[in-house]
């Protein structure tokens, strides 16, 4: 069947749900429903990622090819399947979304207190969606699983939110639906046009210039708002105050690259020539990204909104180097995507921990919490500096082999891709020197408790994952090179074909 | 040995950071301090095998990243260049550690602070042994975090956090540039390991890019680059401020790490500064303009630790337009020599500082010479050495950069000589003034400060007089081999000069006249800081008073801050604002907002319709049964 022997795929995407069931039948008292519904989220969450890791060990890391396949007939006269499979893409995405779901469940431990059986229930369902929209390889099923996120994610934000959670909730939901729809005019079309919604044949079928200009636009109201790229992204900073930290950190970690990641899964291939048309545009939305959200977040007074709009500015880096069409932009956005997945989560898991203790997130409540919470202090400083691009950690490969490869495309784009390196420290370092330096003016931070152990815990294999990331990134990278170098090579094909059919 | 020499301070930095807590200050500190011996020792067998012995090695560790024909391994490159800064950061560095064991003696958390340092010494460490751009990147990246966490160390004070911030950020800007720099060279050279890109420079000499020479352009961005790590004109303004930080690391930033980076990147890249000549050139024209600009503020501060930097901030610039006219040797010599003073200086001041119950302001001192008489003596020693007097190390590295200067016999040549020249007799100038102010006159500290002025401990003086005899002896041993007959031998190619360049020749025929110049101008210098602070002591305040313009102008060190405060910063700030409140705020988040609300009102008169009466409705259906009707016979 596969190189698992089973279908891991579909296991790994629907054993959460199983252990959702679970959680359901539990009955008893208030507090053993609860505690139940931690543990048994956190087994499930744990195995589920043990499972994934087969995929880590598993993965041919020389092959371009969808492994791990399992091809389903499920309306066949349609030319629909359930089709699931990874590649170089995709594959580490799955990961990423099984290792963060255990972490975030463990950040809710404590901090949710009401109605923990639902809550649990809903990110294990949103574990589901998010591992069944990297999997998929049918555009029907894709699509399916693409819109189911977000039914979790504003049931956690509009339920366990904050004071404004229900407009955070229904913006997230409104923005990202809105967009969502003209993605399925544009899936429907190409059903329509080659017969099938099934992603590899669909690779092979060119799509007729004409049509690749409005489809693309269509792709990039959905996958823009979902990156969020600007102007859409003012659901963001709404989203991640309202959401509770876990909410945040999945919110930050997975679901921001699912837009990226359509571009790299559909709009590249599939519209090789109206996204070399278009690269342009989205350059230039990058680099006002970059600039624009950086500036923007030096203002910020409230911590979850500073990383929020710094989360905008790095994604701004990811779709300059999609955009850019060589191994290196590619392969620097990819390694972006993760590194920003990892570091971004932590820095809200940094965020949450002082607002588990004060219930505040505004920076000026703070002031050197790093007296009081060294090791704290240090988690914070380390984050804070992975997310700066300091070489050495996580986001500075991405960051470089992106500037590296828009160097090719335009050395002004470089320049504004690197804009964001000063201006990244500027708030940053700005944002920890309110937070964790300067004399403890506020009598009752001089309470608080250092990290607890579970809080150790949750930050540990973060810090061990950034750290690998950057001193051998080489690891993370291999698995996507291959891949690269196909879609490099297939978009360099399709381009000159369309160049030597305008010549003629 | 290679690999020991870079790793020791890392093992000391982790062992004293993480473990600090359990095994206690004491153990620390002496952990990170033997680190350090023990790093030193393997640097100066290093220097002794390979810059001696002639056994140029790479030492292979692991690949890095590999993507799409862009390899980068991490690996040691030890030819003479990196293993003399090696041997010179890892023995400075001891020396620094053993320093701050008594310094920092009663700092709350100074398992911390020799982390820090440890740190920061392993950054340098990885920046020098550099195979490529990258792990160069690394290790530049690195020592701007360690500075920021060494400038912050006192991190409840706000001004310490400001120039912490201030430091990472202008460096920052700096690094940009190098970025870029190293996105070119991938660009032209399609890789960024120094060897393959040094062996492919003749064929891609004459490359354009966007209607520039590539070299030129490369040359261009790495020197901006270089300009935020040695803090040249433009991007100075955060080594003034870096003084927030504990004197020791002071010394570490200004004399063995950090700031000699930007001199050593450009060495590193002779190869490509040589086909480069109009960047050269810039590199000449702004290391002389920082020369005299940093020398002519040194004169009239009043912080002693403010003046040693813009003094440093001078040196870096002779070091600059040394290389800018070709003589990269000897800029590295400079260098060199200039760690040993610099540091030997800035030690000296911090246990001046101790001394003084930590006051760093010159005029709240004087008189204290005899009881401090150490340190004096090597405050002496270490300023002679900055003066260039003769037979002192400056005066070899720094006679032999004007000479050089003066045997480029081009247009910025000349220009860099005459900075040279002014700049060397402010320095004299302004160290002299430093010491009489320091050390002679009525004391002016209160009395109470006076009565507790003693000499610093021995961990503190040993490493005074054992950088006093390098401020001494390293230039008389080491000219020869830096710049002197063996040079040759001695650089084995790690440093290029190209066919065309012959000023390291043409520097040891001057006219007779050149070299004895810097010596009387020296001289000079010292002579009018003796007039005006010991002869004539009213002489000073009536030429502020005279000159009340120009004054300020220096005092305020030409107003650079102000002027990016109101160029950028208050700008970036204002942006920021109307940018969120306006742009997201009421723009962005207007429409959908506005959407939503214009939904809302439209349903809410639809509700209004839906009144329930019968006659409303019954009215309703008239009307519209009246319109239809119309319509129709209209069209009919």
């Amino acid at each position: 069947m596969n190189a698992a022997g089973f279908p891991l795929l579909s296991l790994i995407t629907f054993l959460p749900l199983v252990g959702a069931l679970i959680i359901m039948s539990v009955r008893g008292n208030a507090e053993v429903v609860a505690r139940n519904a931690r543990w048994t989220a956190l087994w499930t969450s744990l195995l589920v990622f043990l499972l994934s890791l087969l995929l880590w060990f598993g993965f041919d890391r020389s092959s371009a090819d969808f492994q791990f396949e399992e091809n389903v007939p499920w309306l066949p006269e349609y030319g629909v399947g359930y089709h699931m499979g990874v590649d170089g893409i995709s594959v580490l995405f799955v990961l990423l979304s099984t290792a963060l779901t255990p972490i975030c469940v463990l950040a809710s431990w404590e901090a949710i207190a009401t109605r923990v059986r639902e809550y649990m229930i809903a990110f294990l369902i949103l574990e589901t969606m998010m591992v069944g929209m990297f999997a998929a390889l049918d555009f029907i099923v894709f699509y399916v699983f693409f819109e189911a996120v977000l039914i979790p994610m504003f049931l956690i934000i509009g339920i366990w939110g904050g004071p404004r959670r229900v407009y955070a909730a229904f913006k997230f939901f409104l923005y990202t639906l809105l967009g969502s729809v003209l993605m399925l005019l544009a899936i429907l079309y190409i059903w329509y046009h080659a017969g099938t919604t099934d992603i590899p044949t669909l690779f092979d079928t060119a799509i007729p210039r004409a049509a690749q200009g409005w489809i693309f636009f269509a792709f990039l109201a959905s996958f823009a708002v979902k990156v969020p790229m600007w102007p859409v992204h003012t659901w963001l900073p709404d989203a991640h105050v309202e959401a509770p930290t876990a909410g945040s950190v999945i919110l930050a970690g997975v679901l921001l690259k699912m837009g990226a990641y359509g571009f790299l899964r559909f709009s590249l291939p599939l519209l090789p020539e109206a996204s070399a048309e278009f690269a342009p545009l989205i350059f230039a939305l990058s680099v006002i990204a970059v600039v624009y959200t950086s500036l923007v977040a030096l203002a910020q007074e409230d911590m979850k909104k500073l990383i929020a709009y710094s989360s905008v500015a790095h994604m701004g880096i990811v779709t300059i180097g999609i955009f850019t069409f060589n191994a290196q932009g590619l392969s620097g956005a990819l390694f972006t995507m993760l590194a920003h997945g990892v570091v971004s989560g932590a820095l809200f898991l940094c965020v949450g921990v002082v607002y588990d203790r004060v219930h505040s997130r505004e920076i000026a409540r703070y002031g050197g919490v790093a007296n009081i919470m060294p090791a704290y202090g240090l988690v914070f400083l380390f984050f804070t500096m992975a997310s700066v691009g300091l070489p050495g950690l996580a986001n500075f490969v991405g960051e470089f082999l992106v500037i590296v490869g828009a160097w090719k495309v335009n050395p002004w784009l470089a320049l504004g891709a690197a804009s964001g390196m000063v201006l990244g420290a500027l708030y940053m370092l700005y944002l920890y020197r309110r937070v964790a330096f300067g004399k403890v003016t506020k009598p009752d931070l001089r309470a608080l408790l250092d990290l607890s152990p579970r809080e150790y815990a949750v930050f540990a294999p973060l810090i061990l994952l950034t750290l690998w990331m950057g001193v051998y990134p080489q690891s993370f990278l291999e698995f996507f090179e291959a891949t690269v170098a196909n879609l490099v090579a297939r978009h360099e094909a399709a381009v000159a074909l369309s160049r030597l059919a305008g010549v003629q | 040995m290679f690999v020991g020499a870079i790793f020791f301070p890392l093992l000391g930095a982790t062992i004293s950071g993480f473990l600090g807590r359990w095994i206690g200050d004491r153990a620390a500190q002496w952990v990170s301090v033997t680190c350090m011996v023990l790093a030193a020792l393997c640097g100066i067998l290093a220097f002794l095998e390979v810059a001696l012995g002639g056994h140029h090695t790479v030492v292979p560790l692991v690949t890095w990243m590999d993507v799409g024909g862009l390899e980068v391994s991490w690996a040691l490159r030890y030819d003479t260049l990196s293993v003399v800064m090696v041997a010179m950061v890892t023995f400075i560095s001891t020396l620094i550690h053993l320093y701050s064991v008594g310094y920092m003696s009663h700092d709350a958390t100074p398992a911390r602070f020799f982390a820090y340092l440890s740190l920061f010494t392993f950054m340098m460490l990885m920046l020098v042994t550099a195979d490529n751009l990258a792990q160069l990147f690394f290790g530049w990246e690195g020592v701007g975090l360690a500075s920021y966490l060494l400038i912050g160390y006192w991190y409840d004070r706000d001004s310490a956090n400001r120039a912490a911030m201030k430091a990472f950020i202008v460096n920052r800007v700096g690094d940009v540039c190098f970025m870029l720099g190293l996105a070119l060279v991938f660009y032209v050279f399609g890789s960024i390991e120094f060897e393959t890109i040094f062996a492919a420079i003749p064929q891609h000499a004459e490359d354009r890019f966007g209607g520039v020479r590539a070299m030129e352009l490369i040359g261009f961005l790495l020197f901006l680059g270089a300009c935020g790590k040695s803090a040249q004109l433009g991007l100075h303004t955060w080594l003034p401020d870096a003084m927030e930080g504990p004197t020791p690391v002071s010394a570490l930033i200004h004399a063995a790490t950090m700031v000699t980076a930007g001199v050593f990147l450009v060495c590193r890249m002779s190869p490509i500064f040589e086909v480069a000549p109009t960047a050269l050139g810039f590199v000449c024209f702004l290391g002389a303009t920082t020369a005299l600009f940093a020398a002519t503020i040194g004169c009239v501060q009043n912080d002693i630790k403010r003046v040693i930097a813009y003094s440093t901030c001078s040196q870096l610039g002779y070091m600059f337009f040394a290389a800018g006219v070709g003589a990269y040797q000897v800029a590295m010599f400079h260098l060199f020599t200039h760690a040993f003073f610099k540091a030997l200086l800035f030690l000296a001041a911090g246990s001046v500082i101790h001394a003084m119950s930590d006051e760093q302001d010159i005029r709240r001192m004087g008189g204290i010479w005899k009881k401090i008489p150490i340190t004096y003596a090597v405050f002496w020693i270490g300023s002679l050495a900055l003066a260039g007097v003769p037979f002192f190390a400056g005066y070899y590295s720094k006679d032999a950069i004007i000479e050089a200067a003066f045997a480029a016999h081009s247009g910025v040549g000349t220009y860099a000589f005459l900075c040279g020249i002014l700049a060397a007799f402010l320095t004299a100038f302004y160290s002299w003034r430093l010491i009489l102010l320091t050390f002679h006159g009525e004391p002016r500290a209160d009395h109470h400060t006076m009565e507790h002025v003693h000499e610093s401990p021995w961990v503190m003086l040993i490493p005074l007089l054992v950088l006093a005899t390098g401020a001494i002896v390293t230039g008389a041993i080491f000219a020869p081999l830096f710049i002197g007959e063996h040079e040759h031998g001695f650089w084995r190619g790690a440093i290029v000069n190209g066919p065309h360049n012959h000023v390291l020749h043409a520097m040891h025929e001057v006219p007779s006249w050149v070299p004895v110049l810097p010596t009387i101008i020296g001289l000079s210098g010292i002579a009018l800081a003796f007039l005006m602070y010991v002869f004539v002591p009213s002489l000073p305040h009536r030429l502020a008073e005279r000159f009340h313009g120009p004054y300020h102008f220096l005092l305020n060190k030409w107003y650079f801050d102000e002027l990016y405060d109101r160029i950028f910063v208050q700008p970036a700030q204002r942006l920021a604002t109307v940018l969120w409140k306006t742009g997201d705020a009421k723009i962005i988040d207007g429409l959908p907002n506005g959407a939503a609300r214009l939904a809302a009102g439209v349903s809410r008169g639809a509700v209004g319709l839906q009144t329930g009466r019968v006659a409303n409705y019954a009215f309703a259906m008239i009307i519209g049964l009246v319109v239809l009707v119309t319509l129709f016979l209209f069209r009919a």
